[in-house]
């Protein structure tokens, strides 16, 4: 079986490893994804973040060929992805969200399998990978638990050492022991060169790990930044202490740039008159200051809100 | 080949299976034809004279009591359903059950293509069903020996040929659909055997119904057709080869198509 290992590098400037160029599908009426457009440059620690039903997985499925794209196209090395889907497909480490394989097959089984529709001998490196992993390579598919299963995964994307991951919720079932050794692996693959591409829904994995992330919503791209700057750029989280009058909530929530506001109600006033209120603010910072240096607060704190608070906030 | 390879391993204990029991059955028709000889005179009278029955199983123009009538059509019956049954199955399931089993994902994240996909998938079905036949010829005709009577060779040849075609034809049309599932789907395979089986009958029944002879493969596995004759059923095999084409036709064109489950 023909396959191509070796990526030939187009010149020396840095290539996109994926680029998505308004790539749409749907099943039949449904949405899957819509105009996604999205770059992801070699070398990069991508973070694809978003809830279930997204189009995470959609788009993942669409870039390695297992579903036509409706409109749109979208390269992966500079290949495309109808086209020359084989090709990509030989340069990527795929793991899926909830892997199967076939019944009756031993683990060991599964692994050469796999490393034969890939023509190439990867019994080194998978038997490094089955013992960092603690995976067990005797028992048979159908006896394989969630996150056992995970592994066997695992192995199967890593075990050829391919220039890009593309890892679908890679955590899910596996415990936070293996995590570790997953990301620990996933780092040395990444410093070695390889491209990683994580969705999850889990934002500290991105957190720590991502340079930059692209947060899709209902099949599109809604922010695509770094990850500093999606964490940082947008909004600050503002927390308020002491006497905070009822007058100065009422003010509060008609400034322009304030969002997700916690205080308390005015019937509870006197039970919680020192309760603290926060919200998140990306308005003009001087109008607030003013407002805040009229009233009778005696605390505030100014933060950076967790990727999180950002996430949810895209989500509203 | 390595698709292949796999696919001859997962199959094998199946295709075992099928082949024990058609061949066992194939023996137990033939050893009970000594037994049998004797009463042959009056069972053959009752069998050619039961109008419509005896036309639908083409026992008018086989001679029963001959070694060779009983074996064209009992046998023939026997191969006939169980061979088309085992092909049906194999062939509906061969692409489907990768989508049912949720391993396409797994098969399809390597550098597989989905035309060798279904190449080397559609040969692993061809391979099954020639060692079942070659295996189910060889023990019958072992056994026609063990019995005594002289081997017809070559329209042995040419009824086991016929039935070869007709799974082949068969497994062929279900491949095609198989493309088109999303999981396997093993009463469609059935749904159709038995379908063309009976179409046969009522084409043998009914002169107005005998256009449906173009339709059903079990057509040219008629014995009776083939014994007479001393040749296979061209006129029946040629729209045959046609179906099987379409089906494998089909095969590629949807499966290079298909969104995976």
């Amino acid at each position: 079986m023909a396959i191509i290992v070796n990526c030939d590098a187009k010149g020396k400037q840095r290539m996109q490893a994926i680029e998505i160029n308004k790539l749409t599908k749907n099943y039949g009426r449904v949405r899957g994804i819509a105009d996604l457009s999205l770059q992801v440059e070699e070398g990069a620690f991508f973070g694809f973040i978003g809830p279930n039903g997204a189009g995470k997985s959609t788009t993942i499925r669409t870039l390695l060929g297992f579903i036509r794209p409706s409109a749109g196209s979208a390269t992966v090395f500079g290949r495309d992805i109808v086209r020359e889907s084989e090709e990509i497909r030989a340069l990527t480490g795929y793991l899926p969200s909830e892997a199967q394989f076939h019944h009756g097959m031993k683990v060991r089984d599964i692994l050469k399998l796999s490393a034969a529709l890939r023509g190439a001998d990867c019994h080194a490196e998978a038997s490094l990978l089955c013992e960092r992993l603690q995976l067990d390579v005797t028992r048979k598919a159908e006896d394989l638990s969630f996150g056992n299963r995970k592994k066997v995964a695992i192995v199967c994307a890593l075990q050829h050492k391919p220039k890009l991951l593309i890892l679908d919720e890679p955590t899910s079932g596996l415990d936070p022991l293996m995590q570790h050794a997953f990301f620990e692996i996933i780092r040395e693959r990444h410093a070695e060169g390889a491209t990683v591409f994580l969705s999850s829904h889990i934002l500290s994995e991105i957190e720590h790990n991502c340079t930059k992330a692209a947060i899709i919503r209902e099949g599109t791209v809604i922010a695509h930044d770094a990850v500093s700057a999606l964490a940082g750029k947008k909004a600050r989280r503002v927390t308020l202490r002491g006497d905070v009058r009822a007058a100065l909530q009422e003010e509060l929530q008609t400034l322009s740039g304030v969002r997700d506001f916690h205080g308390f109600s005015p019937s509870a006033e006197k039970e919680h008159a020192s309760d603290s209120i926060h919200f998140l603010f990306d308005g003009k910072t001087a109008e607030l200051l003013q407002m805040l240096a009229a009233s009778g607060v005696q605390d505030v704190t100014i933060a950076e809100p967790d990727l999180e608070e950002i996430f949810m906030h895209y989500y509203e | 080949m390595t698709l292949l390879l796999h696919e001859w391993k997962r199959g094998l204990k199946t295709l075992l299976i099928w082949t024990v029991a058609i061949s066992a059955f194939m023996m137990i028709c033939v050893f009970l034809f000594p037994e049998m000889k004797g009463m042959m005179g009056d069972v053959g009278d009752i069998f050619s004279g039961m109008g419509a029955f005896t036309k639908a199983f083409g026992m008018d123009r086989l001679d029963f009591g001959s070694f060779r009538g009983y074996y064209g059509i009992e046998c023939g019956n026997v191969l006939g359903i169980g061979g088309a049954l085992f092909a049906a199955l194999l062939g509906i399931g061969m692409l489907a059950k990768e989508e049912g089993n949720h391993t396409a994902e797994f098969l399809f994240a390597h550098p597989l293509s989905r035309t060798r996909a279904v190449a080397e998938k559609g040969l692993a079905v061809l391979l099954q069903i020639l060692v079942c036949n070659a295996v189910v010829f060889l023990l019958s005709a072992v056994s026609i020996l063990a019995i005594g009577e002289p081997v017809f060779w070559k329209e042995l040849i040419l009824l086991h040929t016929a039935f070869l075609l007709l799974q082949i034809q068969l497994a062929g049309i279900c491949f095609g659909i198989s493309a088109l599932l999303h999981r396997n789907n093993a009463g469609i395979g059935l749904g159709l055997a038995l379908a063309f089986y009976f179409l046969n009958l009522i084409a043998n029944i009914s002169d107005s119904a005998s256009f449906l002879k173009y339709l059903t493969p079990f057509a040219y596995t008629e014995a009776s057709d083939i014994l007479h004759d001393g040749s296979l059923q061209f006129g029946y095999i040629a729209p045959g080869m046609c179906f099987l084409l379409a089906g494998i036709l089909l095969a590629f064109i949807a499966y290079r198509r298909k969104d995976l489950r």
